[in-house]
Formats: C-alpha cells, structure tokens, sequence
C-alpha cells in the first residue's frame, strides 16, 4: 500500500511539474501542424521537390528559417548574434520561392519550436529512382569533394551540415543550382569544392552526386 | 535526372506518431466514459480533423460521415480538364482513416438533433456525439443564375465538385469542334477557390493551344477583379494571346444572369452569347447540412470563433473548410486543412477540459497556367486579439518578375504539395 501510495504522490507531482511542459508541447504541435501538410507527416516528405526535414540539426534548421526570415545578410547576423540559442548557427543566405515569403510568419521563439522538433524526428529515405552508373561515379564525387565535411555518406545530422543521404533528388538539384548560380550563400570550403567538381566534370557531376544521394534507402 | 518521374517514387505509409501527437487521454480513462466526436464530411477539413482528433487522443470515439466511398480532390481537378492528368490520379479512399480507428460511415447526413446530440442520416442510422464538426464545403445555388438547375448543369457543368462533373467537361472539351468557343462563367465572391476558375481558363487553353487552336475561351465574370489577376493576365498573355476574353462584370451588368441549356446559350444584361462548351460555375454557400443544422446565418455561410471554429450558433458544433466564414482566410483546401488542425486541438481541449494553445493557420495555394508554368500565394496567419479575423501575419505571392525557373519549380511543388496534403488527408 505505502509502495502505491508513494507512486501516486509521485504521479501527482510529475502531473503538475509537466503541466508547462504539455502546454509547450501543446504549442509545438499546432505550430508544426501548419508545415506538415507540404512537407510530410513528421517531416519525412512524400512529394520529390520538398525537402525532408526529419532528422536535420536544431542548428540547421534554425539557419534555414532564419536565413528565410532575414533576406538582408546584416540583419540576419545581428539576430543571431543577439541569441545565446543561435550561437552556434551558421546562416547563409537562401533563396526562396515559398518558404521565403512564410518564415517571417514565426518569432524566433517558434522558429527553435519547430526546429526541435523536426530535428527530434527519424528521417525516412524512400525508394527512388536512381541510375547505377550514375550513382557509382557519384559516391567517386562525394568521396573526393563531399565526406570530409558531410560524413558518412551524407548522412551525419550532428555536425550541423545538411543531410544529403536519402535527401530527396529533385530538391538536391535546386540546392545545388542555387548554390552554383549564387543565389545561395555557403561556406569557403564548399565553394572550392563545387568549384572543384565543376572543373573537372562539369554539371553532370551534381547529377551523379543525385543519383548516388538518392541510391541510399538505409 | 530527367528520366525522373514522380509517380514512380515509392511512398511510405504512416506508422509514425502524429505530428500533433499529445497525450491527454488519461481523465477519460478515470471517468470511464468514452467521449464521442461525429465529424460530418471528409474532405479537405474533415478528413484532416477526425485524423488528428483522434491521433492527438486514442481514448475519443470518432465516426466519420461521408456520402462518397471515393473522394476526388478539387485541387489538381483543372489539369484533368487540361488533359495532362488521369482523373484516377485525383481519387482516394478512406482505408487509411479507418486503420487510425476511425469509424467511416457511407451516408447521407440528413438531420441534427442539437438537444439529444446525435445525427441522423438517410440510412436511418443514429450517431450520438459530445462534439460535432462539419466539414461539408460548398453546395451550389441553383436557380440563382435563371435556369441553370441540376438537368442544366448535365448539359453546361460546374465542376466545382470534382469527380463525374470533371470528367463531362473535360469529355465535352474533347469532342468539341476547332474554332469552338468554350464560355466559362466564374461567380461573384465569396466562394470555393478564388483563383480556380482562372487556372481552369489557363488549363482549358493549354489544352485547346495544342489541340484546337482555332478555338477561343470568354471568361464572363461575376466580378471587376479576381484573385492573383495580375500573375494570372501575365501568364494569359506570355501563353495563351489571343486566345482568352475575359469580361470583368462592369461591361455586363453583372456577368451570366440566365442560361438556355437546349440553345446552349447565356445571357447577360446586354447579349445572348452562343457557346460550344459551357462551364457556369454558380454561386455557393454553406453545404447543405449545415443549413438543416441550423448554423448558418443570413449570409448562407457559418459564423464560428475563428480561434476554435466553434459556431457562433450552437455550442458543441464546429465549423470548418469553405462552409465557415474564416474571416482573412480564402475558401482553398490548405485552409480546411489548417483550420481542421486549429479545430482538432480545440475539440481536444474542450473535451479535456484544458486551455487552448494559441491557433496558427496557414495556406498555400498554386495555380498551374502551363506544365512549366506555376505560380502561387502562401500565407501565415494569427488570430487577431478581438478575436475578429484571422489576420495575415507573413506571405504574398510569386513575384511578377520571377524567372522561368522558378516558375518551373513552382509546377514541382505544387506536385509534391499535393503528394503531401492527400498523404496527411487520407494515410
């Protein structure tokens, strides 16, 4: 009886104790529930030209919403300067067709709300259409140019880079477009390295880096 | 990358915890009463509304009503009618709700009882609820245009419903002669998608431009403006010069006042206008069963709390989708989508007994003018203070000086938007 007694006492406190927690959960929810019907339940996208956002970092994701939010690269740095949350975020600036219009939508607040929780979610890689031969020289391309920073195949969260591994395609090409034509900001290194595979095997390389992307299911 | 095709992806089904999954089941358990929701109408908001009800909260009995065993998507309907889609693409079922332990029923919902708190429907069939919610979009005015009825309607469709209506327009479509005229008539607002009949009139003429290209389309509005008009007259003419007449209702005294079905004719204040193909699209308000529940008012549409979408009417009744007037939000599925979501939770915390999270409502919204061509508006809305609309805090539309680019990519979003909305609707 005393056993029970105790365990109730114990419910009754975790009760009241996660009652700020539920509402912030509770939050969480409704505001996540306004981008899932684009970009899938959970995060995990159904639709080839919509990114995954499952299993990306907190920080990633931040800097993406940010970088959105904040078109002028000055304002961008002063918010994330002024933010102990933001510390460790890098954020370069991104073109948008949609997303850039619906950012400014979220506080900062509600921005890390959302980030938490995609971040908090499993990504699934879908099947998808893919060339072997493709894919073969792409895994060359991101052995090369790619692992050193998006390791394991492209797979690593943690490390704050974009998860390329089971991204979908489609999405990865307009990424790579953006970043080739300027319209998106990246870091020194990554320009060398695209430079890099531009040289030595032109447009069809960011085609094969596709390829090889989408072959991976696991 | 080109070889690419969309359908060919494999999709995944659900098995994962809801989006909007919270864990409040616990006072019904310890009050051992099953609380039931009965939600009327499973489309874009209805079926959205029981999903989340009962993933957010397993302990909720939630019957879902439905006429159809098959439900077409408005959204995507007008590339049917354009000819680069097989209706079969915009049909669904409601398998995947019932494997989330929702009891779908196939009937009409004929009548509510607000005092014993139960639907009837025409089965006979009695369904007792401790919250109602009616998702039951438009239902079409007939008899406001003179003589258009529902035999009219056989002749010169609406398909403002997707499914058969669909299909007999775009079988007219086909067998129309080169050098036709097909005369499309959009209503005054409010109604259901402000920019469809515009993307209807892009979709017909991408169709006629490569098929019968003698042909003409006259658009006779109901209005002097119409949504994403600029975008829309951009695309008209980079696509389709010369081929599109739009009349704004200034130069007709109010656009289509009567129709002649057997003439195949419509008439205005001024003319009497011949057609090969008609498509009137008339006005609307609320579905019908919201009208027997008595939740409507003088503007045939539902006034609600635009916090919860609880009617302003009958306490207990919610309203959502295109039948509710959601003052700042348009008519469009991502609405009844969002709005489902908003409802979801309230009916949840009503239920409970807990306070209600603060709302956030979204749309996005896209037009296809051609198979490269796409373009849209997206917005986040909160609710104002007074509670008096739902204000628009962030969005706007594509830019009129976007690159063909990016108006190609907005083709493959509206794609995948769409591969999305119908997997959150019905997996």
């Amino acid at each position: 009886m005393r056993i029970k007694a105790t365990a109730t006492a114990l419910l009754c406190m975790a009760s009241l104790m996660s009652t700020t927690a539920t509402a912030d959960q509770a939050r969480q929810a409704m505001l996540v529930n306004t981008c899932v019907a684009c970009h899938g339940e959970n995060g995990n996208s159904v639709g080839p030209a919509i990114p995954t956002l499952a299993g990306l970092s907190p920080n990633y994701l931040m800097g993406a919403m940010l970088a959105y939010k904040y078109p002028d690269a000055d304002k961008l740095e002063e918010v994330i300067d002024a933010d102990i949350d933001f510390e460790d975020v890098e954020a370069f600036n991104r073109y948008g067709t949609i997303m850039n219009r619906l950012a400014s939508g979220y506080t900062e607040e509600e921005i890390k709300m959302i980030a938490a929780y995609f971040s908090d979610q499993e990504m699934h890689r879908p099947d998808q259409v893919f060339d072997s031969a493709a894919a073969k020289k792409g895994k060359k391309l991101h052995t090369k140019h790619c692992e050193k920073c998006h390791e394991d195949e492209g797979r690593v969260a943690d490390d704050d880079t974009g998860v390329l591994a089971g991204q979908w395609a489609p999405y990865f090409l307009y990424s790579m477009a953006d970043f080739n034509n300027g319209d998106r900001d990246m870091p020194k290194k990554m320009k060398i390295k695209l430079k890099e595979i531009q040289d030595s095997v032109g447009h069809a390389g960011f085609e094969q880096l596709a390829h090889y992307y989408a072959s991976i299911t696991d | 990358m080109k070889k690419l095709n969309r359908r060919d992806f494999i999709k995944y089904g659900s098995g994962t915890v809801a989006a909007g999954a919270i864990t409040l089941g616990a006072p019904n358990i310890a009050l051992g009463s099953t609380k039931k929701v009965v939600v009327i109408g499973g489309g874009a908001g209805g079926a959205i509304a029981a999903k989340y009800i009962k993933k957010a909260d397993s302990s909720i009995d939630v019957t879902l009503i439905e006429t159809n065993k098959e439900y077409y998507t408005c959204f995507m309907s007008n590339e049917v009618l354009g000819g680069d889609r097989d209706i079969s693409t915009i049909r669904h079922g409601y398998e995947g709700l019932k494997k989330h332990g929702i009891h779908v029923v196939h009937a009409k919902a004929t009548g509510v009882d607000h005092d014993t708190k139960k639907v009837v429907t025409d089965a006979g069939d009695n369904f007792a609820y401790d919250r109602l919610v009616l998702s039951p979009g438009v239902s079409l005015k007939y008899g406001v245009i003179e003589g258009y009825d529902e035999a009219a309607a056989e002749i010169m469709p609406h398909a403002w419903k997707a499914g058969p209506q669909t299909s007999l327009l775009r079988k007219q479509l086909v067998e129309m002669k080169d050098g036709g005229t097909v005369i499309i008539a959009p209503p005054g607002n409010p109604f259901r998608c402000p920019p469809g009949p515009y993307e209807r009139t892009c979709q017909i003429a991408h169709y006629l431009k490569h098929n019968k290209p003698k042909s003409k389309i006259l658009v006779i509005d109901a209005k002097d403006k119409f949504s994403k008009q600029g975008l829309f007259t951009q695309g008209w003419k980079a696509r389709y010069d010369g081929m599109i007449d739009w009349v704004p209702a200034a130069d007709t005294g109010g656009g289509v006042t009567s129709v002649n079905a057997a003439e195949m004719t419509v008439s205005t204040d001024f003319d009497d206008i011949q057609g090969d193909v008609i498509n009137i699209i008339p006005p609307q308000h609320a579905g019908h069963i919201a009208h027997v529940a008595g939740v409507t008012d003088d503007s045939g549409w539902c006034p609600v709390d635009l916090g919860t979408f609880e009617s302003k009417i009958h306490a207990g009744v919610y309203v959502i989708g295109d039948a509710c007037a959601a003052k700042g939000m348009p008519k469009s599925g991502y609405a009844a989508n969002s709005q489902g979501k908003v409802c979801a939770t309230a009916v949840i915390a009503s239920l409970n007994d807990i306070e209600m999270t603060d709302p956030s409502y979204v749309n996005t919204c896209y037009s296809l003018i051609a198979p490269d061509y796409g373009i849209s508006v997206a917005a986040v809305y909160r609710l104002a203070e007074d509670r008096s609309k739902i204000a628009k805090v962030a969005g706007g539309l594509t830019p009129s000086d976007a690159s063909k680019e990016a108006l190609q990519r907005e083709v493959q979003y509206a794609y995948s938007w769409y591969d999305n909305i119908v997997a959150d609707m019905f997996t």
